[in-house]
């Protein structure tokens, strides 16, 4: 199908360097992931303290979100009706193991509600919103793979259907320290590089 | 306004295994709540509602399994099955599948459990259910907290309405695990009595296991007579906090205002709410807030955890399909547990099973993470 709609930007965010519509930003690549990311956020100068309340995938998804929307110039005064549509493989699956941990053994089981609130993969949606003040559609979605096809479709519907302006959506994939990957993209109903499958895949693989 | 109709229909709950046995309970007012008191599930005891497990197993073998299902997978699959047949479609290529979950097997990850841990990816559980049925493409999971099983209903209706399908089946299901009530009760949120929303004596969250399943269709041939329209819908964030519902009701004012301004109709056009009603007072305050921001406090609105406990991602879809059978039958159902106004402005709860011509619903459902789900459903003849 063809539409009227351009991806503006992008980020990609895997093996600890985070690049931005192709140009590396940061890169730390002897770190664990949380070294990696910690440094990455303060490179990026994001004076945000949740940051560190946050599990590894919100964390991911986060730095993703935040590097992409701060280079669009938004209005924070006024509304942006940003909708927000997420994917991955394992879902919440790296904070559930913690979180199955503390129950697993009746001698130790501390269950946690500052863990447990992550056992949901929407969360880091919910973290992206509180930032930008984001009231906007959002959905997440698990596939096996990333799956073009599906947000090619999702964020058509959504901007054609006029619930949004424009869409951020991608892939953000947390399973464990050397499994994880965020691919993170603007779609908007102007500008110069096609929404189309094709595009997506190719700045995906990129 | 669309040409897109929720149809063909099933719940597998503690009230029975057919949409119409549930309703007919929920008529006579009985619960599936349930006092247990099982320290390999919770320290201490709660109130739940649990899927016979027997009957679970009788219904789930008369389909020939060829291999081991957990027991959410057969919960979906026995309702799944059920919509299939009665819907009499042929599963092509323009046929989807939408699984709506919140932690799916999310009890494989437990030491104990007979099943591999990668059967907790949920991309494994919408293989099983795919692979059961021989679904032509991928299943596409939804797990946004506790407005999955109602924001899948949205999703179905955008791909068929962007042409990528001409039906799509949901199933969606949750089941009472230790991961699950540990997590709630650390919270301090679950209640050791029947949960009673909206009641100024509310003491928590009961949670409940339910699997449910509809068929979404651009086409009524066939329908069975609770078949309904959907007239819009919307879901949006409160962008407040991750675990806390929004004070001023933010993210479920604006859900309604999206679904209303798509449907084109007026509040005064919604004859009952099938709203979430946790019975916490922190969600059922906010709720409260954004339907009188709505002017939607005159309408009967009912909470139905009291009937199943709160059955996370299956929750909105549940209640979605008791709705339609309200509809049909042209009742209002008591919402169980409320006695007196617990909430800080007017609200229209229904305290009594009542006849009442229907036409119209609104079905909301509000989640951690901030998210919100808003549907408006008509009666289709």
């Amino acid at each position: 199908m063809n539409t009227d709609f351009y991806i503006t930007s992008y980020c990609n965010i895997k093996n600890n360097q985070m690049s931005l519509n192709g140009s590396l930003l940061f890169s730390d690549e002897s770190s664990s992931f949380l070294e990696f990311i910690r440094s990455a956020y303060k490179s990026e100068n994001t004076k945000y303290p949740k940051f560190f309340k946050m599990d590894n995938l919100s964390k991911l998804a986060f730095m993703a979100a935040d590097v992409l929307l701060k280079n669009e110039s938004l209005n924070t005064e006024g509304e942006n009706n940003i909708a927000i549509v997420f994917s991955n493989k394992s879902s919440s699956l790296d904070t559930d193991r913690k979180h199955q941990e503390s129950i697993q053994n009746k001698e130790t089981y501390y269950p946690s509600p500052a863990v447990f609130v992550y056992t949901l993969p929407n969360i880091c949606i919910g973290e992206i919103s509180i930032k930008y003040k984001l009231y906007s559609e959002n959905s997440f979605f698990i596939f096996d793979n990333f799956n073009a096809d599906h947000l090619f479709a999702y964020s058509n519907s959504l901007l054609s259907d006029n619930k949004a302006e424009s869409v951020l959506c991608g892939w953000v994939e947390f399973d464990d320290e050397n499994n994880y990957e965020a691919f993170l993209y603007l779609v908007s109903k102007t500008g110069t590089l096609k929404h189309t499958k094709q595009n997506i895949i190719t700045l995906y693989t990129r | 306004m669309s040409n897109i109709f929720v149809s063909h229909n099933n719940i597998v709950s503690s009230l029975g295994f057919t949409s119409e046995s549930v309703v007919q309970n929920i008529h006579n007012e009985v619960s599936g709540l349930q006092f247990i008191d099982d320290p390999n599930i919770l320290p201490e005891p709660c109130y739940t509602s649990l899927v016979h497990t027997e009957k679970l197993q009788t219904e789930f073998n008369i389909l020939n399994p060829q291999k081991e299902y957990t027991r959410l997978e057969q919960m979906m699959i026995t309702s799944l099955n059920k919509v299939i047949l009665s819907s009499q479609i042929d599963i092509n290529n323009r046929v989807g599948l939408i699984v709506s979950t919140t932690k799916g097997n999310v009890d494989a990850l437990d030491n104990n459990s007979p099943f591999p841990k990668e059967r907790a990816y949920l991309s494994e559980l919408g293989k099983q259910i795919k692979d059961f049925f021989g679904f032509k493409h991928e299943a596409i999971v939804v797990s946004n907290a506790c407005v999955s099983g109602i924001l899948a209903v949205a999703i179905a209706k955008r791909y068929i309405s962007q042409g990528i399908y001409d039906h799509v089946f949901i199933t969606s299901g949750d089941v009472i695990t230790e991961f699950i009530l540990s997590g709630f009760n650390s919270f301090q949120a679950l209640s050791n009595e029947p949960c009673k929303p909206y009641d100024k004596n509310r003491t928590g969250i009961n949670i409940g296991e339910v699997a449910a399943s509809v068929l979404v269709s651009k086409d009524d041939k066939n329908a069975p007579e609770e078949a309904v329209r959907i007239l819009g819908e919307g879901s949006c964030n409160d962008a407040n906090h991750i675990s806390g519902p929004s004070r001023t009701g933010e993210g479920l004012f604006r859900s309604m205002k999206s679904a209303f301004n798509q449907a084109a109709i007026s509040t005064n056009d919604i004859d009952y709410i099938s709203a979430h009603g946790t019975a916490t007072l922190f969600n059922d305050e906010m709720e409260t807030i954004a339907f009188n921001r709505m002017q939607l406090e005159q309408v009967p609105l009912n909470s139905l955890k009291g009937y199943f406990g709160h059955s996370l991602g299956a929750s909105g879809l549940v209640e979605t399909i008791v709705g339609m059978h309200a509809l049909k039958n042209n009742t209002l159902h008591k919402s169980l547990g409320f006695e007196s106004l617990g909430v800080t402005k007017p609200i229209n709860i229904i305290t009594k099973t009542t006849e009442k011509k229907l036409q119209t619903f609104l079905k909301t459902a509000s989640g951690f993470g901030g998210c919100n789900t808003a549907v408006i459903f008509q009666k289709n003849k």
